[in-house]
Order: C-alpha cells, then sequence, then structure tokens
C-alpha cells in the first residue's frame, strides 16, 4: 500500500519517506443557522457547514511534503512546462549529456500516453521514470511523491520532471520544484506569453528555444520578451538552441548555480 | 483547464468532511473563485455535474462567488483592479504588478443534511 497516502497503488518502500501526513483537513466546524434553514421536525435537518479549504488544498499538502523531501537531500527540483513540440526532451537529452559525468541526475517524464520519452532519456544513461497521465492533462505532486519513491534520487543532484506538453492546466499543480521553467521555441508565436498568461505567470524562468531557426521566422524576439515581462515581471530569459548548443553555457551555468543553493540548504 | 480534476477534488473534500461533520447528503456548495485563477466556471459546473453524479453531492447546487482581480502597483504603491494577468497599471501603465486577490480558488461553505 502506499506509504503516503495508503492508495493502495503498488510500491515497495525501502526508506522512510518522511511524510508525516498533515491531514489537518480544514478546520471545519458546523455553526447552527437557525431561522432561514429551520426545518419542521421529522424531516432530515439541513444545516450550514463551513470549509474554508482550497480545492487544491490536498495537492498542496503532497507537494509540500515533496519540497520538504527535495530540501532536506539538497536536491534540484525543476518542473518543465511548454506546449507539446517545445523541444522539452531534446533539450534534456542534451543538457543531460554535458552534465551527467559531473552531476547525479533523475527524470520524470509526464505524458497521457507512451513511453517514449523516459526511453529517449534512458539512452542517456540517466534513470528516468514514465508517468502516463492517461486522460490527464497534467502531473500532479502525488504521482511526483510516488516517482520519488521508486526513483530514489540521490542526495545534492537534480531532478527534472518534465510535465505533459500542455501550456494551461501544469500551471495550478505545485509539484514541490525550486522552480517551474517555462519552454517556449520560437515556432510557436511571440504572443504565446499573453494568450496562456496563467503558464508564463507561474514560472521563474523562460528559455525561447529554437533560436537556430530565427533567420527563416518572422519571430520577435524582443516583442516576446516584453509580453512575458508584462504578464511576470520577476520573469528571467535564457534564449538558446539546444540542436545547436548556442546559448546552452549559459543554461548549465544557471542549473550549477541554483543547484549549488539548494544544496547549501538556502530556501 | 483541468476543471474535471478540480471537481475530483471538490468531490473528494466532501467525502472527507461527510465522514468527520457527520452529513450524508450535500445540497449546496459555495465555491469562491478568482478572476485570475484560471477557471472556467461554465466548465467547472459542466464537470461539477458529472463527478458528482452517484455521489453524495448527486444534484447538488454549486453556488459560485466571483471574486475579482486585484494586483499591488509598484510605482504606484497602490492596489489597482485587473482582469487579466497581462493587464497593466490602468494608473501608470507599468507591468510591475503583483496579484494579491483574485487568484484563489477555495471551497466555502456547504448546506448539508
Amino acid at each position: 500500500m502506499c506509504g503516503i497516502c495508503g492508495c493502495g497503488e503498488g510500491h515497495s518502500h525501502s526508506h522512510d519517506h518522511d511524510h508525516d501526513h498533515p491531514h489537518d483537513h480544514g478546520h471545519s466546524h458546523n455553526h447552527g443557522h437557525d431561522a432561514e434553514h429551520a426545518h419542521a421536525p421529522g424531516l432530515s435537518p439541513k444545516r450550514m457547514v463551513q470549509i474554508e479549504q482550497d480545492i487544491l488544498a490536498k495537492n498542496n499538502r503532497y507537494a509540500a511534503e515533496n519540497r520538504h523531501y527535495f530540501g532536506g537531500r539538497g536536491i534540484l527540483a525543476l518542473n518543465l512546462v511548454s506546449s507539446p513540440g517545445s523541444g522539452k526532451t531534446t533539450l534534456l537529452t542534451k543538457t543531460i549529456a554535458r552534465l551527467k559525468e559531473d552531476i547525479a541526475i533523475t527524470v520524470i517524464e509526464g505524458d497521457q500516453q507512451t513511453a517514449r520519452d523516459a526511453e529517449r532519456i534512458r539512452a542517456t544513461g540517466v534513470q528516468a521514470l514514465q508517468i502516463n497521465t492517461g486522460k490527464g492533462c497534467h502531473l500532479d505532486a502525488h504521482r511526483i511523491g510516488h516517482a520519488l519513491e521508486s526513483l530514489q534520487p540521490k542526495d545534492h543532484s537534480l531532478v527534472f520532471i518534465e510535465n505533459v506538453g500542455n501550456l494551461v492546466c501544469p500551471s495550478a499543480f505545485d509539484l514541490g520544484e525550486a522552480h517551474k521553467v517555462v519552454i517556449l521555441s520560437v515556432t510557436e508565436g511571440e504572443d504565446k506569453p499573453i494568450k496562456y498568461p496563467d503558464m508564463f505567470h507561474a514560472a521563474d524562468l523562460m528559455i525561447l528555444n529554437k533560436t537556430d531557426l530565427l533567420p527563416y521566422l518572422d519571430f520577435d524576439a524582443g516583442q516576446c520578451i516584453q509580453y512575458a515581462k508584462q504578464v511576470n515581471p520577476r520573469i528571467r530569459i535564457l534564449s538558446l538552441s539546444a540542436k545547436t548548443g548556442e546559448g546552452m553555457d549559459s543554461w548549465l551555468r544557471w542549473l550549477k548555480a541554483e543547484l549549488e543553493l539548494q544544496r547549501i540548504g538556502y530556501a | 483547464m483541468h476543471e474535471m480534476s478540480l471537481c475530483e477534488s471538490i468531490l473528494q473534500v466532501l467525502e472527507e468532511q461527510a465522514h468527520t461533520q457527520q452529513y450524508r447528503k450535500v445540497k449546496t456548495v459555495w465555491l469562491e473563485i478568482g478572476a485570475l485563477s484560471g477557471v472556467e466556471v461554465e466548465a467547472l459546473r459542466f464537470s461539477f455535474d458529472v463527478v458528482t453524479q452517484g455521489s453524495i453531492a448527486e444534484q447538488a447546487t454549486l453556488e459560485i462567488i466571483e471574486v475579482p482581480g486585484q494586483a499591488w502597483c509598484l510605482p504606484c504603491a497602490c492596489n489597482v483592479a485587473v482582469q487579466q494577468l497581462y493587464d497593466l497599471c490602468p494608473h501608470c501603465g507599468s507591468h510591475q504588478l503583483q496579484v494579491n486577490s483574485g487568484d484563489q480558488m477555495r471551497i466555502k461553505e456547504l448546506e448539508v443534511e
């Protein structure tokens, strides 16, 4: 049975996941609404119950547990989000090829169907777990908790969570990551940040990918960056081409710097 | 968006609460949905009816309390009303806005029996 939630999904548990289950399901209380909800004796009594609970509270509790897990082990976890086809998996395979000698890397792959992305990642020599969400349009923190149980990432390592290709839904679901990184390829059009503002609002870093194609497109990179900043003044931007390697050095240095911050327990 | 999974989360809360609060049927659910929460209210209503079929909340009424978007404008140092995440400050035109209300989605209250 599941150590996190008792959900019965079969997983072995070779380690304690310090999930001390903050099952504080709201602090709801009854209060007798008399006048407007009065009723004749003998009928089933209607009453009001105050809940005051965030709809995503359950996901957020699992996310907090994941964040605690990462924090305690000095692990940098990044949630990579984008529309389908932005080049997330290629960016990952190129990143892994450049870093795997120095840094332990684990990848959690989210897709509706197939294990193709996890296979691509495993071909680079690092461990990867595929989560198929089926009809679901996003990964949630609960599934990430289970993935961590089976993957057991090393202390002070890098965990990439490649979310389902979708610029909408994953924005609302905290997975416990240090940062959401949104990847936008230049073939998608510069107005994506204002067309899909939730995602760009939720991300800390935007990667503008496939810059090698810029000479063939009418993509206005300056306008795109301005739109992204308009939606999220705090967002940082890196431009690169995972294919040619242009700009990759800056991304790798950003990763190392963020990992270093996790390793020193900077929160 | 992900209204179906939101409704599944809502139903889970209703079922958990049924146990602790000792009710058998949910008649009305009041939700607070912010204008900037990314939730499409009509899709939420549709999903709610689908998800709650055969549950303790079957045929429950969904009451939505819409909360307007609000952000703190850094240059103006005051709260301003915003309709979208990419809105500019209506006073100074800056995009240095920090959303501080209207991004919530909460279950507020239930009528049960």
